[in-house]
């Protein structure tokens, strides 16, 4: 009895988010007629932050707000726009923040040598491991 | 050194749980800051959001005198409790511009009717298109704008009875 009530409960709850009524923007879940484009869409898509839930790209979210961002990137993209315009433009607006590729700018830079150099050390102790076990 | 070195695994292991638990004691800001402060107002044009009201467009914000712009819903539960402090900022004389974001024109009517209107035009963003155009993540949430249209300030979330002062002084920095 407890589980039926319990069961009924979760159904008829609303989800704690606050959303509009508003049906999705027309081009939210809708891919563009053209393959290509939609191609470059979507690349982009997987690219961009979700606003509201912050570990999420656009692509991946249920949230309106990212819904409303993948009519943006999709209308854009249609118009001929390029995907790096597109980024660029939010990253005016937004920061780096919701772009999820790092940028190449000095800021980044160690992010990009940090694989190098963690290489670079693990052959060394590679290495030096080897040479001491042949010593033996 | 051995010995010392024995003792690394366990410090490290302390080391992140003092981080951990600094992290719970002191939550990170989420609130999503807009690089549009201290710039122009972006352009954009929202159609009126009620019939027989003045929509907004972006030329309307530059006409000399510092207003307040402010994204809000009807379905939008903080936007109540801002309300009664929008219509306080209204009475001392702020003009107080209103973007409709993702609304119905019957539901925006009734929200007004029972918190109050203290807008002078409102514009309807039904894509969140004027939101983006902002940086702007959510509802409700505030820009100060000065005479030029330039964006001067951005206050996320419902503006509270404690943050008048703070508005009032941006907006008197704007004239």
């Amino acid at each position: 009895m407890n589980r039926l009530l319990l069961i009924i409960a979760l159904l008829s709850a609303t989800p704690a988010f606050a959303d509009s009524t508003m049906p999705p923007a027309y081009w939210a879940n809708r891919q563009l007629p053209d393959a290509r484009q939609e191609a470059q869409a979507v690349s982009l898509m997987e690219e961009l932050r979700c606003l509201v839930c912050q570990g999420q790209s656009i692509a991946d979210s249920d949230a309106e707000l990212a819904g409303d961002m993948r009519d943006l990137v999709r209308r854009r993209i249609a118009t001929g726009e390029r995907p790096a315009a597109v980024r660029a433009w939010l990253v005016e607006r937004y920061g780096n923040w919701v772009s999820y590729r790092p940028p190449s700018a000095p800021v980044a830079w160690p992010l990009w040598l940090a694989p190098i150099v963690l290489l670079g050390a693990g052959v060394l102790l590679a290495r030096s491991r080897l040479k001491r076990r042949n010593a033996q | 050194m051995s010995r010392l070195l024995r003792f690394l695994p366990l410090a490290l292991l302390a080391l992140v749980i003092v981080g951990l638990v600094w992290r719970l004691a002191n939550p990170s800001d989420t609130a999503v800051r807009s690089q549009m402060v201290g710039k122009p107002a972006p352009s954009f044009t929202a159609t009126p959001a009620l019939p027989g009201r003045e929509g907004l467009t972006s030329a309307a914000l530059a006409d000399g005198t510092p207003k307040l712009v402010n994204f809000f819903a009807s379905w939008c539960v903080p936007c109540i409790a801002e309300a009664p402090v929008l219509m306080e900022l209204k009475r001392r004389g702020v003009t107080i511009e209103g973007i409709a974001v993702r609304d119905r024109p019957e539901d925006i009517a009734v929200f007004l009717q029972q918190h109050g209107d203290p807008f002078a035009r409102i514009g309807a963003d039904p894509q969140s298109k004027a939101q983006f155009a902002f940086g702007s993540a959510g509802v409700p949430e505030s820009f100060v704008i000065d005479g030029r249209g330039i964006v001067r300030l951005q206050h996320v979330g419902p503006i509270a009875a404690g943050d008048i002062p703070t508005i009032l002084v941006a907006l008197e920095a704007a004239r």
